[in-house]
C-alpha cells in the first residue's frame, strides 16, 4: 500500500518560491499554468527535479528563446517522445551513480504531456516507458484537443464536442467517438501509480503529485485542464468549469495503487459516492461551454444529452464497483 | 606510444558493440533491426555479464531509442545507439533535434536498403536520406575501422568546438556479419585515457554564473533545453550549428592523428583515404567496403600500366570538398560510385557533391557516376573492372561522357 501523509498547507505553500514564473504566454485563465504551479509546489525535492515536456501549448508558451518560465532543469525534445526522453534521463543518472560519477540521489523526473502527447502520438513511448518501469511521473494536462495547433480533435476529445476537425455540422454533431479511458489503460500496465485530479480540488491534486513523485516506479496523473479558447467560455470561469467536470462525474477523482491493485475514490468523488444526490447532471457542465452549444441551439438535442448522461452513469457505476461502493 | 592490443575475431556489429564497451558508454538505448541486431545482442551480453556498468534501455522503437539518447546525453551521459534503414528513418525527426541540441551521441549504422520494397541487404540510401540532419557521418571500410571509428567518434563529438552527434556507417552484412581478425585494446582503461576520462561537459557563462551545459540540478542556474525558437534567433542557432560542422573538419583530422599515435592505425587524413593517386590520370571515388575490392582491381590495372587510383571518402559529413580538390586536381577522369538512389537527380549524392567540389578546378576533369549494388546486389571485381574500362575509354576519348550509369542491373 502506498502511504503518503503529506497535506498541503496554504500558509506554507504561500512561502514557497515559484518555480514556474509569471511572464509565460499561456492564455489568461488557462488551467495548464495553474496545474503546473500546483505541481511545482507539491514537489518533494524541488532542488533535485528535472522536467521533460512534450510539444504543446505548455511547452510553446513557457519557453520562447531567450526566455523561460522554468526555474528547474527542463527539456523539450519532441511531441511524442517525452516519456522516452525521461527514460534516458533516468538511465543516465542510474549509470552515472553506479559509476560513482553522480554522488547524490537520483533526481525526480517529471514529464508533462498534453492529451495529444499522451492519448495519441505519445502513447507508444509512454506505454514503453511504463512497461520498463522507469521511476518518473507523467502528468497529463488534459484539455481534450490539440490546442496548440488550433483545437483539433484528439483521442481525448469528449463525445459531441465541436473541434476544428470534428465541427458541429448539419449532419454530424461534433465528435462521434467517446473519450479513450486513458487512466485505466495506464493502470492496466499494473506497475504504475495512477490517479486522476482536478485543479479545483487542489489539495487532492497536490497530495497525489507528492505520492506519485515519491512512488518508486512509474506514475501517471490525469489532470483535467480547462481551456477557455478551445472549450469556448469566459476565462474567468476556468475553475468553475473545472469543478463541474468532477461534480457531474465526467472526470471523477480516483487513484489506483499498483501494489494492492485497488482503485479508490478520493475527495469530491468519494463524497459523491457517499451522497449520490450530490451528483450533478451532465447538462450543468455541457451548457457552460461553446464546444457543446449545438446540443442546446438552435434546437435542444435531448437525444445526445441523454446519450452522454447514460454513458457517464454507466462509467460512474463501473467505478463505484471497482472502488467497492456497489 | 601505442597501447597494448590483442587480436580477436569479430564481425562488424560485434566490433561496434566492443567499441561501445571499451568506451564504457553510460547509456545504450537501442531497438533491433537486421543487420544491426548483433550490436544490441552483444551489448546486452556485456550488461548481463556485468562487464559494463552501462544502463541498457530496451526501448520500444528507434524513435524512442534516439529520444532516450537525447535525454541521457542532456543529463550528462555518454550515449550510444545503433540502427539501420527503416529504423534510421523512424528516427528522422529526432536526428535533427539531437544535432540542434548539440548532443554528442554516437550511433552505429549497419547500412541497409530502406523499404520499399522491403529488403534487408546493404546499400547507402538509408544514410543518404539523412545526410542533411546535422550529424557527422563517417563511413568505415572494414571491421577494424568500425571499432576504431566508434572510439574516435566520441572524441570528435565531444570536442567543445564541435558538440555534434556522429554516425558511424558500415555496410550491412558485408561488414556487419563478416568476421575479421581485428586488434582491440587489451585494457579498456587505455580507451578511457584516450578520451580523457569520463565525458566532460562544457561550461558556459550565463547571467554571471558558470553553468554546465546539462540538465544537472546542481547547476547554479537551471537550464532550459529545446525552447521554442522563432525567427528572431533560430537563424543564428542554425548558423552556429553549421559552424560546428566546419570545425569538425580539423577535429576529425586531429583525432585521426592522435588515434594513430595511440593505436598505430591511421585512416588517411581522417576525412579521405587516398590510394595510388600521386600520378593518377583516372580516379575513382567511393565509400564503404567496396573500396577494398576496387583497390584489388586498381592494382591489376596498375600492373597493366594504367595510371588509376582511388579516393575513399570516410567523412561524408562534413563533406571533404577541399580534399577532393587537392587529391583530384591532376586527374582527367573521375568515376564516382554511389551505392544509393538517385531519384530525380542528375546522379547519386556522392556524385553530385564530388562534381560540385571539383567544379572550380582549372583542369576540369570529366566526372561520371555509377550507381551500383542497390539492395545488396553484389559488386564483384569483374564488374568493377568493366566500369574502370569505361573510364579508361573516356580518358582516351573513345567513349562519350555520360552522367550516370546503373551497373550490375538487368536491362
Ligand atoms: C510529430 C508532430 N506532429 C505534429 C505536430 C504539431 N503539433 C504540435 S503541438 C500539437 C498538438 C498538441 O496537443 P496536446 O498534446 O493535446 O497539447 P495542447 O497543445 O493541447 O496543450 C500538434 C499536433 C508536431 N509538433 N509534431
Ligand atoms: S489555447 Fe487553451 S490550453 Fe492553450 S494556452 Fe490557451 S487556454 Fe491554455
Ligand atoms: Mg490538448
Amino acid at each position: 500500500m502506498i502511504e503518503q501523509k503529506w497535506r498541503p498547507n496554504l500558509f506554507e505553500l504561500a512561502k514557497k518560491p515559484s518555480l514556474f514564473t509569471s511572464g509565460h504566454r499561456l492564455c489568461s485563465g488557462c488551467a495548464a499554468g495553474t496545474i503546473v504551479r500546483m505541481v511545482m509546489m507539491a514537489l518533494p525535492n524541488p532542488k533535485r527535479t528535472i522536467i521533460a515536456n512534450a510539444t504543446g501549448c505548455l511547452e510553446v508558451a513557457s519557453t520562447i528563446f531567450p526566455y523561460t518560465a522554468w526555474k528547474l532543469p527542463w527539456i523539450h525534445n519532441a511531441f511524442e517522445n517525452a516519456a522516452a526522453t525521461a527514460s534516458g534521463i533516468e538511465a543516465a543518472f542510474k549509470a552515472l551513480k553506479r559509476k560513482g560519477l553522480w554522488k547524490k540521489d537520483i533526481p525526480d523526473i517529471i514529464a508533462f504531456g498534453g492529451d495529444g502527447g499522451t492519448y495519441d502520438i505519445g502513447l507508444q513511448a509512454l506505454s514503453g516507458a511504463i512497461e520498463r518501469g522507469h521511476d518518473f511521473t507523467w502528468i497529463l494536462y488534459d484539455n481534450e484537443a490539440y490546442m496548440n495547433t488550433g483545437i483539433q480533435r484528439s483521442g481525448s476529445t469528449p463525445f459531441a464536442a465541436a473541434t476544428t476537425t470534428s465541427p458541429a455540422g448539419k449532419v454530424i454533431p461534433g465528435k462521434m467517438e467517446w473519450k479513450k479511458p486513458i487512466g485505466f489503460i495506464i493502470a492496466a500496465h499494473m506497475n504504475a501509480y495512477v490517479a486522476t485530479a482536478n485543479p479545483f480540488y487542489w489539495q487532492d491534486l497536490m497530495k497525489k503529485v507528492r505520492k506519485a513523485v515519491l512512488y518508486k516506479g512509474p506514475s501517471f496523473l490525469h489532470v483535467i485542464s480547462t481551456c477557455n479558447r478551445g472549450w469556448r467560455f469566459d476565462p474567468s470561469q476556468s475553475m468553475i468549469v473545472s469543478k463541474l467536470a468532477t461534480d457531474t462525474c465526467l472526470h471523477p477523482l480516483w487513484e489506483f495503487d499498483p501494489e494492492t491493485r485497488t482503485y479508490s475514490l478520493t475527495d469530491r468523488s468519494l463524497y459523491i459516492a457517499k451522497h449520490p444526490d450530490q451528483k450533478l447532471p451532465v447538462e450543468r457542465y455541457l451548457e457552460t461551454q461553446g464546444r457543446f452549444r449545438h446540443l442546446f441551439k438552435p434546437e435542444r438535442r435531448d437525444d445526445l444529452i441523454k446519450e452522454i448522461q447514460e454513458r457517464v452513469d454507466k462509467e460512474w457505476e463501473y467505478l463505484l464497483k471497482l472502488t467497492g461502493f456497489s | 606510444m601505442t597501447m597494448e592490443q590483442m587480436d580477436i575475431l569479430l564481425n562488424g556489429d560485434e566490433a561496434a558493440a566492443w567499441a561501445a564497451k571499451d568506451v564504457h558508454v553510460d547509456v545504450v538505448a537501442a531497438y533491433p533491426i537486421t543487420p544491426q541486431t548483433i550490436v544490441v545482442e552483444k551489448f546486452s551480453e556485456f550488461v548481463a555479464n556485468g562487464i559494463v556498468q552501462t544502463e541498457f534501455v530496451s526501448v520500444e522503437s528507434e524513435h524512442s531509442a534516439l529520444s532516450a539518447c537525447v535525454g541521457a546525453a542532456a543529463a550528462g551521459a555518454r550515449a550510444f545507439t545503433a540502427t539501420a534503414a527503416n529504423g534510421l528513418q523512424l528516427m528522422n525527426e529526432i536526428l535533427y533535434i539531437a544535432s540542434s541540441l548539440r548532443q554528442p551521441i554516437v550511433m552505429a549504422i549497419a547500412n541497409r536498403a530502406p523499404s520499399g520494397p522491403i529488403n534487408i541487404h546493404n546499400d547507402h540510401t538509408d544514410a543518404m536520406n539523412v545526410r542533411d540532419a546535422g550529424w557527422i557521418m563517417l563511413f568505415a571500410e572494414n571491421t577494424q575501422e568500425v571499432y576504431d571509428t566508434i572510439i574516435q567518434a566520441y572524441k570528435i563529438a565531444e570536442d567543445p568546438n564541435v558538440l555534434l552527434p556522429v554516425m558511424v556507417c558500415y555496410d550491412g552484412f558485408l561488414i556487419s556479419h563478416t568476421a575479421e581478425r581485428i586488434k582491440v585494446f587489451k585494457d579498456p582503461k587505455d580507451v578511457a585515457e584516450f578520451l580523457g576520462g569520463p565525458r566532460k561537459i562544457p561550461k558556459i557563462e550565463l547571467m554571471g554564473k558558470e553553468v554546465e551545459l546539462s540538465l544537472n540540478p546542481e547547476n547554479p542556474l537551471p537550464l532550459t533545453f529545446g525552447p521554442l525558437d522563432l525567427y528572431d534567433y533560430y537563424f543564428e542557432h542554425k548558423r552556429q550549428q553549421s559552424e560546428a560542422m566546419q570545425h569538425a573538419y580539423a577535429v576529425i583530422e586531429k583525432v585521426n592523428e592522435e588515434y594513430a599515435k595511440f593505436s598505430g592505425r591511421k585512416y588517411g587524413n581522417g576525412r579521405v583515404v587516398p590510394y595510388r593517386l600521386d600520378d593518377a590520370e583516372i580516379a575513382i571515388v567511393l565509400m564503404g567496403s567496396t573500396a577494398g575490392t576496387a583497390r584489388y582491381v586498381i592494382d591489376e590495372l596498375r600492373d597493366e600500366g594504367i595510371k588509376i587510383g582511388e579516393l575513399r571518402v570516410r567523412s561524408f559529413r562534413p563533406f571533404p570538398y577541399m580534399d577532393l580538390e587537392r587529391y583530384l586536381k591532376n586527374v582527367k577522369v573521375v568515376g564516382v560510385f554511389d551505392r544509393a538512389q538517385d531519384q530525380g537527380m542528375q546522379g547519386g549524392p556522392l556524385f553530385l557533391e564530388t562534381r560540385a567540389a571539383l567544379y572550380d578546378l582549372a583542369s576540369h576533369p570529366k566526372v561520371v557516376n555509377f550507381v551500383f549494388g542497390l539492395g545488396g546486389r553484389d559488386m564483384p571485381p569483374e564488374l568493377l573492372r568493366t566500369t574502370m574500362d569505361e573510364l579508361i575509354a573516356i580518358k582516351e576519348g573513345k567513349k562519350p561522357v555520360f552522367n550516370r550509369k546503373y551497373i550490375g542491373v538487368r536491362e
